[in-house]
């Protein structure tokens, strides 16, 4: 009784403390975040590369141009690209990972955060040699006669969803192995025993009942993927345009800074859009 | 779809009159599993009759759960086989067994509401919306959770749970209903009306079940009879009274109720039973089953309430020293140590107003209707 009635007399002081030890990454988020973001939302509404004007013309460039639109669309295209080739892999090895033993688990985490061990620019390099027209899937495709002409996987979107999926797998299974392992058999088993299907059950069940923790991996995934400045311009090259490589380009080539800033909050929203549709998926995730 | 449904339940049709179907036995023919070493179940035969509802007993560990999962078909057993009606059902997935399972953490589906849990399995089986609605409203009077349609099972109460997950299971009509220990989770109270709201169910359905419980009371009170499982095996089949008056093993016998077990002799085997002398020093004759021969060493068991006290000494009682009695309701508990140093406890009824008496000596006999068990002793 008595220790309830301190606590409550103590909370209001409690709360300050609570409050106070926000403070420094509130603060530096308020220096390197909200500052940069509102210099950079004021730079974009310069109309001329030399910043002598203000108006509307960077982002009515940025927005009436067919082009532009495009490198949108493309990048993200290749954030739901990336998603659902991760999703498509994720959930199999997630069932996989779930009816393994312990110590088979333990493999499996090992060998899923391999990838992390190493930097995204080598996996990236990586990639390139395993892409190349004269490299490992070309040789072994005209090895087994499949094709008689190398393919062309470098420079194009497929190569580049392919080496992104793998990069940024661990994403999507770290998220959806933990939500996998947590869900209580009896229910897969109520639900065989109620008449469903494998596949109804996965539908009904599984899918349903570990959607927070897709949601949670597609969120990275999309993120980053959208957002691979070094994989895009490496395995995309210069013939595939995506918002990152947009952004550098305009800003340390052409040094057009208000076109530039328009195409950083452009990929600022295009995160978001994807972030937000996806938080909207999760409303029906509501389980428990 | 309907084919097989009408295949597989001829009452189908006549779902309002569910207990004119007639209960369909389940039958296990040496079934045995290992999950690798050792056996979880050891060549289990055991026939359920139609309609009968038998509970597996037994200690922790001892291949319950694992002989309920292998009728459900979630695991399939190394050897035997399981028989309903007179079909194997081994090759059939669980999807395809008609059995209603209850698990014991009611396993109701968070992201769905009592109306949505009740009608999966129903769904899964292809039936329209009004099929579905109309069994959904039947089930839910069935067990009385009218008005609780729409909550989700995170909403209810255990009891509540347990209610919706029997609906749940008994909504697509199965052949034979599991209950893996369905009250564990309950407190006491609500325990004895589930218990008998089982019963009812179980009965109004005619089905035939099979409960696992690791809680005695509640399988002498429930099953029509009882299987005592131990190490994998069945030890004894029997109904509840043959369980607990004719235990067959020492094991059952330990398991079962509390008892004395006093060492001794058979001094000679009789027409009318067997002599036995107590290492405490009485003589008794005892009308018992099993196969004995003169001087084979014994263990008598006797409940504490199959013994009696008395003041002056005689062949058949044995001397023993009171040290505690204890008020337990209507009985007076005896704690007591015999002539052999074998602690014995006797069960009395009390007198009104007599709470208990204080350290003593006196003598213990055996009550007129008593009927002890005899087991071989381990050779020593
Ligand atoms: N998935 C499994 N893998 C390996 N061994 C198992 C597995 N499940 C159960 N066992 C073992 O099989 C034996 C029987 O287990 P089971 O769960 O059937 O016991 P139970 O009688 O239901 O016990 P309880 O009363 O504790 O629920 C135990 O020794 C257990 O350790
Ligand atoms: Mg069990």
């Amino acid at each position: 009784m008595s220790a309830a009635a301190a606590a409550t007399g103590a909370s209001p002081v409690r709360d300050a403390v609570e409050w106070r030890l926000a403070a420094p990454l509130g603060l530096t988020y308020v220096v390197f975040f909200a500052a940069p973001f509102l210099i950079l939302l004021g730079i974009s509404f310069y109309a001329d590369a030399e910043q002598t004007r203000l108006g509307f013309d960077s982002w009515l460039k940025f927005y009436t141009d067919a082009f532009y639109l495009k490198v949108i669309f493309d990048t993200l295209k290749l954030g739901v690209f990336a998603v659902v080739a991760t999703t498509i892999l994720a959930y199999p090895l997630a069932l996989v990972f779930r009816a393994s033993s312990p110590r088979m688990q333990r493999v499996l985490i090992f060998i899923i955060l391999m990838p992390l061990l190493t930097s995204v620019v080598i996996r990236t390099f990586a990639w390139i040699v395993i892409l190349a027209r004269e490299g490992v899937i070309n040789q072994t495709l005209m090895g087994l006669g499949l094709t008689a002409t190398p393919l062309n996987l470098l420079q194009t979107e497929l190569g580049l969803v392919l080496a992104l999926t793998q990069i940024e797998m661990p994403l999507m299974l770290l998220p959806l192995l933990a939500i996998m392992n947590q869900l209580d058999q009896n229910l897969i088993d109520a639900s065989r025993a109620l008449g469903a299907s494998k596949w109804r059950t996965f539908f009904r069940v599984i899918l349903p009942l570990t959607l927070p923790g897709w949601i949670a991996g597609a969120t990275l995934v999309f993120a980053s993927a959208t957002t691979a400045f070094i994989s895009q311009s490496v395995i995309g090259g210069a013939r595939l345009v995506y918002l990152p490589a947009l952004i550098w380009q305009q800003s340390m080539v052409v040094y057009n800074w208000p076109f530039a800033a328009v195409a950083s909050l452009t990929l600022l929203f295009t995160v978001l859009s994807g972030i937000m549709a996806l938080s909207w998926l999760g409303r029906f995730a509501r389980t428990t | 779809m309907g084919r097989t449904k009408a295949e597989i339940h001829p009452s189908m049709a006549s779902q309002h009159t569910a207990t004119a179907q007639a209960a369909q036995p389940l039958t296990l023919d040496g079934v045995t599993h290992s999950y690798g070493t050792g056996f979880a179940v050891d060549n289990v035969t055991l026939e359920v009759k139609g309609g009968e509802l038998v509970a597996l007993l037994g200690p922790s560990g001892c291949g319950k759960t694992t002989l309920l999962r292998i009728v459900a078909g979630f695991i399939s057993q190394t050897n035997g086989k399981v028989i309903i009606g007179d079909r194997p059902i081994d090759v059939l997935p669980p999807n395809r067994r008609e059995i209603g399972i209850v698990f014991q953490n009611y396993a109701l589906f968070p992201h769905m509401t009592v109306a949505e849990n009740i009608a999966y399995g129903l769904a899964a089986r292809g039936e329209s919306r009004a099929v579905q609605a109309e069994r959904v409203a039947e089930m839910l009077a069935t067990v009385r959770m009218e008005g609780f349609a729409d909550r989700k099972p995170r909403q209810l109460s255990g009891g509540q749970q347990q209610r919706v997950a029997l609906a749940r299971a008994l909504a697509i009509r199965p052949r034979i209903l599991l209950l893996d220990e369905p009250f564990a989770a309950l407190d006491k109270n609500l325990r004895l009306d589930m218990q008998i709201e089982i019963k009812r169910l179980q009965r109004q359905f005619a089905l035939t079940a099979i409960m696992v419980t690791h809680d005695q009371d509640e399988a002498m009170s429930i099953a029509d009879r009882i299987a005592v499982m131990s190490h994998g095996k069945i030890e004894q089949l029997g109904s509840p009274v043959e369980i607990y008056d004719e235990p067959a093993t020492l094991f059952v016998n330990n398991f079962i109720g509390s008892s004395n077990l006093l060492k001794g002799r058979v001094e000679a085997v009789g027409s009318d039973g067997y002599r036995v002398a107590l290492e405490s020093g009485a003589v008794w004759t005892l009308a018992a089953k099993g196969r004995f021969e003169a001087g084979a060493p014994v263990l008598v068991s006797v409940r504490p309430e199959q013994m009696v006290l008395a003041d002056e000494a005689a062949p058949d009682r044995l001397p023993v020293a009171l040290k505690l009695s204890l008020p337990i309701g209507g009985a007076l508990i005896h704690d007591a140590t015999a002539a052999g140093g074998e602690d014995i406890k006797i069960a009395v009824p009390r007198r009104p107003g007599a709470l208990s008496t204080g350290p003593g000596a006196a003598f213990a006999a055996l009550a007129p209707h008593a009927r002890p068990s005899l087991f071989p002793a381990a050779s020593s």
